[in-house]
């Protein structure tokens, strides 16, 4: 993956001095190929630069436009952790963290993030034996089966505690009691987790476990 | 920790049992630190060089035929290489299975069918490219609708796998005539599909296609698959290849529930794809939508029910008749009726399985084929006759225990039903329940249910295992197995365990691969007693070949061993679904705040990965109860609710707290590990259990799946 000439043409890469592209600012460049635009004819493909910081590295990368983010992170770097259940944001299992917030992958394109903080499910581990908390309530409370969407399960779940302990409610956070009110953390009850959790879809049915993980990282 | 058998007097001359020691703990995933990382490999993500992408070209039309295909568009595109079209695809060697016939004639048989694709550099050139390709049809008009007074029913020669198609004991209708409450009901399940999360995907690659060192083409397919030696044979013949030139690499399947039991048309077309980028990689993933089509589903049914019984409860006549679809191109029949033949003592008995031959795609298994719709409509007929006989339903259920198995006479190697069910009615505050429609509370009316489940405890002939000691001292475990979320990687490391009496850190299993020992299908929630039983037997061997301080190298290999006792006894898994409903009274929308399912499964190799796989069934069978509905619109012939935003499947916030317990004791007669397969039974009866809770709630009997507000609002 890593290329150490200095031309890199459309191999993505880790970001590089040596690398002409790496130095050139990565918004305004012209695209490598324009189709003439006519009525009722529109291009194929347009290339653009740009750079994504992933799990801590940082790569520089050529995508064709219409390059989703997801799959400029699994078929262009090889970063396999964000899963495409069906492309369409209807399941969940592309969740990534984009500047700490849950983003479905699928669903949005990869030059809107040039420059963007991307967390994926492999990197919220630190090492090979250190797992987020997160990552080891699933594998303690058996939140999953055949793990396929359990990468995005577990980055919506740390993005999920995030929006409540900065006060966001959901639609099943009761008015009146102070959760989630002015800024205040929502307290996560299972209902306020199973509704928040409900943009992940789990085909082999883990709901019950997936909960009681979360349910036993929100309390402590 | 050894727990001796308590039950001696169930013992079995012809089986040893498994000495057990690592197996009955709750050990955590062997797979589980690559899966929480996402690490784990799926079909998509091999470290493969220089890969290329395809696209599937579908059929627009239900029925007819392709008469024209414009390419010239699309292989004008930048980094289009190849367009694949019936008129250029490589001939294979065997059309015998329509399904996997691709590209092989210009006939179209269901739409959505594979009529070509392109293959290109990048995905996003691959399906826009896809989008340019020109094709002419000749239309003919096609027939989807599954109706059951259509003229044309047939009997197929026998039912999945291998039951007779009808089973016909006593004069069920005498019995009926002359019985004192009868009841007569028909009940339907929709069309439906199985939507593992992991999309069906086959990359392949050729080897030196034909200009090989060693004479011959290689075929690597990198699949999601239930069963990678099935995949490797189907494939082998299509291409005229001996098996060992083909080889299936499926370390970890995202999901699968019958639909990836054995290959669809993809391998195929993948396989025909990188034959054309010689040498390269072609990557093929059907979307969400593509699944719909090309990925397998289960079929509707039309179920009529009618049941005799005297005036204290007791079956006198029990008569199941079911209708189906299937496809013209390949004919599955779905053992639909089957479970009635075995569930209840009735001296009248009749089940039947009639097909309606249609243009639709092709249908196959899904999580409990036959059993699950089946027991949908027998199990919500009992709690129907329950009612008209004035009867707990627990208590009906008891009083028609049958002694032995009434479609063979064989005795029940362990049957425990009625356990199941008052153990279950004790746990779940069944004694709470009300008289149908009586319970509110504020908007909501609430009601219980209970329904019995079963499914057959399935052993597959035909794997192998091989055991070698390895230089670090530990044990290498090969079969060619599979783990699709249901736990194999750690259970039969546990059974491994056991069977070579080596620390569980001593096993290094190895499965998903074809370059191991053949397995059989993960299917029929067969796996563990298939591949466990020839693991014991290969341990064994081994030991007796090499004794307990064996050399570093040392290796045996053993078959799947005999068990005369599935010949001796009925060997079923059997257990009790109890739910809890709410129905807003004003919107008619249900929730189901708890389950519980009590289950009498034998030995329960790893009590947290076997909890997960009930609670993930009955999780299904919320889903099947209130939402799963393929809607097929018999004008295009086209399921047109095709992804996650229109068919719906349960979501996190849909589910309640689900219990699963079970009633620990090995069955001697099943295997040497004394377990019986978990994968389905937590399906069956779920469904039935919220339809009958949702009665009990309303009062309002709802006979057609999935129980929608308008169903309830409309009553």
């Amino acid at each position: 993956m890593i290329v150490l000439d200095g031309s890199h043409s459309g191999v993505p890469h880790r970001r590089s001095p040596a690398c002409r592209s790496c130095r050139e600012p990565a918004r305004g460049r012209l695209p490598a190929k324009v189709w003439l635009l006519q009525p009722g004819w529109y291009p194929s493909e347009v290339d653009s630069h740009l750079t994504l910081r992933v799990d801590g590295e940082e790569w520089s990368l050529t995508v064709d436009t219409r390059t989703t983010l997801l799959d400029a992170l699994r078929d262009r770097l090889s970063i396999t952790s964000p899963k495409k259940g069906c492309d369409h944001g209807q399941c969940g299992s592309c969740t990534v963290l984009i500047d700490g917030r849950r983003r479905l992958s699928c669903l949005t394109f990869a030059v809107a993030h040039d420059e963007a903080e991307i967390t994926t499910a492999e990197g919220l581990a630190t090492g090979e034996s250190e797992l987020h908390p997160v990552q080891q309530a699933f594998l303690d409370h058996d939140g999953f089966q055949c793990g396929y969407c359990t990468p995005g399960q577990i980055c919506s779940a740390v993005g999920m505690l995030a929006e409540a302990e900065a006060g966001h409610p959901s639609v099943v956070t009761p008015t009146g009691n102070g959760s989630g009110e002015s800024g205040r953390p929502a307290v996560l009850d299972d209902d306020e987790i199973r509704e928040r959790m409900s943009g992940n879809l789990c085909r082999c049915g883990a709901y019950v476990n997936i909960v009681t993980a979360i349910r036993a990282v929100a309390r402590r | 920790m050894t727990r001796p058998d308590t039950d001696s007097a169930l013992s079995s001359e012809s089986i040893e049992p498994l000495n057990i020691q690592t197996v009955g703990t709750s050990l955590p995933r062997v797979d589980g630190h690559a899966k929480v990382t996402g690490t784990a490999t799926y079909a998509w993500e091999h470290d493969l060089r220089n890969p290329t992408y395809v696209y599937p070209l579908q059929s627009a039309i239900a029925r007819g035929r392709v008469l024209r295909m414009d390419a010239t568009q699309a292989e004008s595109v930048d980094g289009v290489i190849a367009v694949l079209t019936p008129y250029n695809a490589a001939r294979l060697a065997d059309t015998g299975n329509a399904e996997l016939a691709v590209l092989q004639s210009d006939e179209i048989a269901f739409r959505g069918q594979l009529i070509g694709a392109v293959v290109a550099e990048t995905p996003e050139t691959a399906r826009h490219a896809a989008s340019l390709v020109g094709v002419e049809y000749e239309q003919q008009p096609h027939d989807t609708e599954l109706r059951a007074d259509r003229p044309d029913l047939y009997r197929p020669d026998q039912v999945n796998p291998v039951f007779p198609t009808d089973s016909e004991e006593g004069d069920v209708e005498a019995a009926l005539a002359a019985a004192a409450v009868t009841l007569d009901q028909t009940y339907s399940t929709p069309m439906e599909h199985n939507n593992p999360m992991e999309p069906h995907t086959c990359v392949s690659v050729w080897d030196n296609a034909g200009t090989g060192a060693d004479g011959g083409p290689r075929l690597t397919q990198y699949d999601s698959t239930q069963g990678a030696h099935a995949v490797r044979k189907n494939i082998a013949r299509l291409f005229e290849l001996a098996p060992e030139r083909v080889r299936v690499i499926s370390p970890h399947v995202g999901g699968g529930f019958g639909s990836k039991g054995m290959p669809h048309a993809h391998n195929v077309l993948s396989a025909l794809a990188a034959r054309a980028v010689a040498g390269r990689p072609a990557k093929l993933a059907l979307t969400r939508q593509q699944l719909f089509d090309l990925a397998g589903h289960r079929t509707p049914t039309v179920q009529r029910v009618r049941l005799g019984a005297d005036a204290d409860g007791r079956l006198t006549a029990l008569c199941h008749e079911a209708v189906e679809h299937t496809s013209k191109v390949k004919e599955f029949a779905e053992q639909t009726a089957v479970a009635s033949r075995l569930m209840y003592a009735a001296p009248n008995r009749r089940t039947t399985h009639r097909l309606a031959l249609l243009d639709v795609p092709v249908n196959t298994w899904m999580r409990a084929p036959g059993e699950c719709p089946g027991m949908f409509a027998a199990e919500v007929a009992m709690d129907e006759l329950a009612d008209a006989c004035g009867l707990d339903p627990i208590e009906l259920r008891a009083i028609n225990e049958p002694e032995s198995d009434p479609s063979t006479g064989k005795p029940w190697s362990h049957r425990r039903l009625v356990e199941c069910l008052r153990t279950g009615a004790r746990r779940f505050g069944w004694d709470r329940r009300a008289e149908a429609g009586t319970r509110r509370e504020g908007d909501w009316l609430v009601g219980l249910g209970v329904a019995s489940a079963t499914y057959p405890s399935w052993a597959m002939p035909g794997s192998a295992a091989e055991i070698e000691r390895t230089a670090d001292g530990r044990y290498a475990v090969r079969i060619g197995a599979a783990d699709l979320g249901t736990g194999t990687w750690t259970a039969l490391s546990q059974i491994a365990s056991d069977a070579l009496e080596c620390p569980f850190d001593a096993v290094h299993l190895e499965i998903g691969d074809t370059d191991l020992p053949p397995a059989s299908v993960a299917g029929g929630s067969s796996g563990i007693n298939s591949w466990g039983s020839t693991i014991v037997a290969a341990a064994r061997a081994f030991r007796a070949e090499h004794g307990d301080n064996p050399a570093a190298g040392a290796r045996t290999s053993s078959k799947t061993p005999e068990n005369p006792d599935m010949k001796r006894y009925a060997v079923h898994s059997f257990g009790a679904q109890f739910a809890e409903v709410r129905v807003n009274a004003d919107t008619g929308e249900v929730r189901v705040p708890r389950m519980l399912g009590v289950f009498a499964a034998g030995r329960i190799i790893n009590p947290r990965t076997a909890r997960s796989q009930f609670i993930g069934g009955m999780t299904m069978g919320i889903s099947m109860a209130l939402f799963e509905e393929s809607v097929l619109d018999h004008g295009t012939g086209h399921v047109v609710n095709h992804d996650f935003a229109q068919y719906h499947v349960a979501a996190n916030a849909d589910v309640g707290d689900i219990e699963a317990t079970w009633l620990d004791e090995p069955d001697p007669h099943a295997n040497p590990m004394g377990a019986k397969g978990i994968g389905e039974i937590g399906i069956v009866g779920a469904p039935a259990a919220v339809v009958n809770a949702v009665h009990n709630a309303t009062g309002i009997r709802v006979r057609d799946l999935p129980v929608t507000p308008d169903k309830l609002l409309r009553a």
